[in-house]
């Protein structure tokens, strides 16, 4: 069989640094979504507690444990990424591979609230959006989904299709932060 | 204006699609007669007050609800997952 070259979504576009804020790709690793079937959703986090050692996530939230993690990513739905599924799981819910499907990105520093602030209509205080967090929203026009691990660290997923549109203004909004501190 | 989505907290409008009055959700039966059919895919009300309307959270969580809203103040009193108004009958 062809051993075939994985391309990142980011390549070549990133690292991005202004203004002490970076904007790196983070390592392609899995990413399967995990949909329970109705009323499995109990049965399904029993699993997923005892294959991966995460249950299935309340709507906001991300929690990690090792190299998985588990991200809720929309109603009955989250995504396990680092890891793959446990065949146990898919008694209790649909799983697909989404693992190329998006543009994983991670935005670093000390202003990294400013520079999403101008594209997201979301409230991301440390108040309204604590370490372990997730949110589905947009940033643009782009729909997106937004982990929060803790600290200055936000890890941005879009289509794989919007990599160059993300980094192009996400670029834009950390010159823009960068420049307005330099005033 | 902000939604209150019963899954995501009060969200910007610009996640939300609107769909139109909630008796979309009151389809007919397949066998019913045209005429029902008719009713139900072009009659709506058009109130100047309080009314209730479909609502899709697309670039949220992915759900749909049922949002109470007044279309003379604007004001948004609440919003409701709409399958469980469908599971409630």
């Amino acid at each position: 069989m062809a051993e075939l070259i994985a391309k990142s979504p980011a390549r070549g576009l990133t690292p991005v640094e202004a203004g002490g804020v970076t904007l790196t790709e983070a390592p392609m690793g899995p990413i399967w979504a995990v949909m329970p079937y109705r009323g499995k959703g109990a049965a399904l986090s029993a699993a997923l507690e005892a294959a991966h050692g995460l249950g299935f996530p309340a709507p906001g939230l991300l929690a990690e444990t090792g190299d998985a993690r588990i991200a809720w990513s929309g109603l009955d739905q989250a995504f396990l990424m680092g890891v793959m599924p446990d065949r146990a799981l898919a008694a209790h819910a649909a799983l697909t591979d989404q693992s190329d499907a998006w543009t994983h990105l991670v935005l670093e520093g000390a202003a990294v609230r400013d520079v999403l602030a101008r594209w997201m209509p979301v409230e991301l205080s440390p108040s309204a959006c604590p370490p372990g967090s997730a949110r589905r929203s947009l940033v643009g026009h782009m729909t997106a989904l937004v982990l929060h691990p803790g600290g200055d660290r936000f890890e941005i997923l879009v289509f794989r299709s919007m990599a160059a549109t993300a980094i192009h203004e996400l670029t834009r909004s950390m010159r823009a932060v960068a420049a307005r501190r330099e005033l | 204006m902000q939604i209150p989505c019963p899954i995501c907290g009060a969200r910007d409008l610009r996640e939300f699609t609107p769909k139109g009055h909630a008796s979309y959700l009151d389809r007919p039966a397949e066998d019913a007669d045209a005429q029902a059919w008719n009713d139900y895919l072009h009659l709506r009300e058009n109130p100047a007050g309080d009314t209730r309307e479909l609502w899709y959270h697309g670039a949220g969580c992915g759900a749909w609800l049922v949002v109470e809203r007044n279309t003379v103040t604007h004001a948004v009193k609440g919003a409701t997952l709409a399958r469980e108004m469908r599971d409630a009958g």
